[in-house]
């Protein structure tokens, strides 16, 4: 197993096996964004409260619940960092902010856009919505520390103390919902018992979310190929590579 | 259902479609960017090894 990590945990590899998989990744997440589209836009049926508003679920949940998912990769990655140092490791913890960012952000505003018509405010101070805004400014410190420290290694190790740390807002997050009192509804989709949504409305729920994620990692992979470009771009592996695209 | 029924989103329409509009500009963005970054700094790594190759 070690020898796999090796091997596979290296740059070269790394970069080679993640190109041959990003066109599979694509193309996957086209279709399954599609099926989502049309499934959620068109075939699912109004909500019997909520009437066509609702059917900002199929972008605002996955957006959320990616931006927990990108958090943990990158806090990971961060415990990787610290404990072996592995440049992928880091690679993989700064490619992800951005992604992590984008879909708080996407979270945090489709909400807003849901909210108006439900609640009739575009943002209250609850505890859901402040933890969520609490986890954007996590990932705009993250890459503000990064672009901040000059040497990419001791940049890194500063990121992983900071992704680390910031995982005790996650559980917030999750839970907040039912610590406090809030505006927001309760999870539908997680409950133990069956999930109180009709399957004409949770698959395509469901397709989005994989769609989202198949999208992170497309997207994720390609970054950390930037990454590795870049700090490995004096090993002739690089250049090589970039003597044979021909630029 | 017709287009204009579809478009309508039952009085919605000032919500979802932004809501839409925007996730697929986000998307886009985080695709285009790398890409270009991608070939850039291959084309810069590209360019430094001929000038070094042409000094040594």
């Amino acid at each position: 197993m070690f020898h796999w990590i090796h091997k596979y945990g290296s740059p070269k590899y790394f970069y080679n096996f993640s190109r041959r998989l990003t066109p599979w990744l694509g193309g996957i997440t086209a279709v399954l964004l599609a099926v989502g589209l049309v499934w959620g836009l068109v075939i699912a049926p109004p909500d019997y409260q909520q009437g066509d508003s609702y059917r900002i679920i199929f972008i605002h949940v996955p957006s959320a619940w990616m931006s927990m998912f990108v958090y943990m990769i990158m806090a990971t990655s961060g415990f990787i960092v610290l404990v072996w140092r592995m440049k992928v490791a880091e690679a993989m913890m700064r490619a992800s902010a951005p992604l992590g960012a984008s879909f708080t952000f996407l979270a945090l505003v489709t909400g807003s856009l849901w909210g108006k018509p439900m609640w009739g405010t575009y943002w209250v101070w609850d505890a859901r919505l402040t933890s969520e805004l609490i986890l954007l400014f996590l990932y705009l410190g993250f890459i503000a520390l990064q672009s901040a420290i000059e040497d990419r290694r001791t940049a890194a190790r500063a990121g992983a103390v900071l992704a680390l740390v910031g995982v005790v807002n996650i559980p917030i997050i999750h839970y907040s919902v039912e610590w406090w009192s809030t505006l927001h509804q309760g999870p539908t989709v997680t409950k133990l018992s069956a999930p109180s949504i009709t399957l004409n409305m949770l698959l395509p729920l469901l397709d989005m979310a994989l769609a989202f994620t198949i999208y992170y990692f497309t997207i994720v992979l390609k970054r950390v190929r930037c990454e590795l470009l870049d700090s490995e771009s004096g090993s002739n592996w690089v250049r090589e590579l970039a003597d044979d695209k021909g630029y | 259902m017709t287009l204009h029924e579809f478009l309508y989103m039952g009085g919605y329409a000032a919500f979802v479609w932004p809501a839409y509009g925007l996730a697929l500009v986000v998307l886009v963005v985080n695709l285009v960017v790398p890409h270009r970054r991608e070939r850039q700094t291959l084309r810069q790594i590209a360019r430094q090894h001929r000038r070094v190759r042409r000094s040594g």
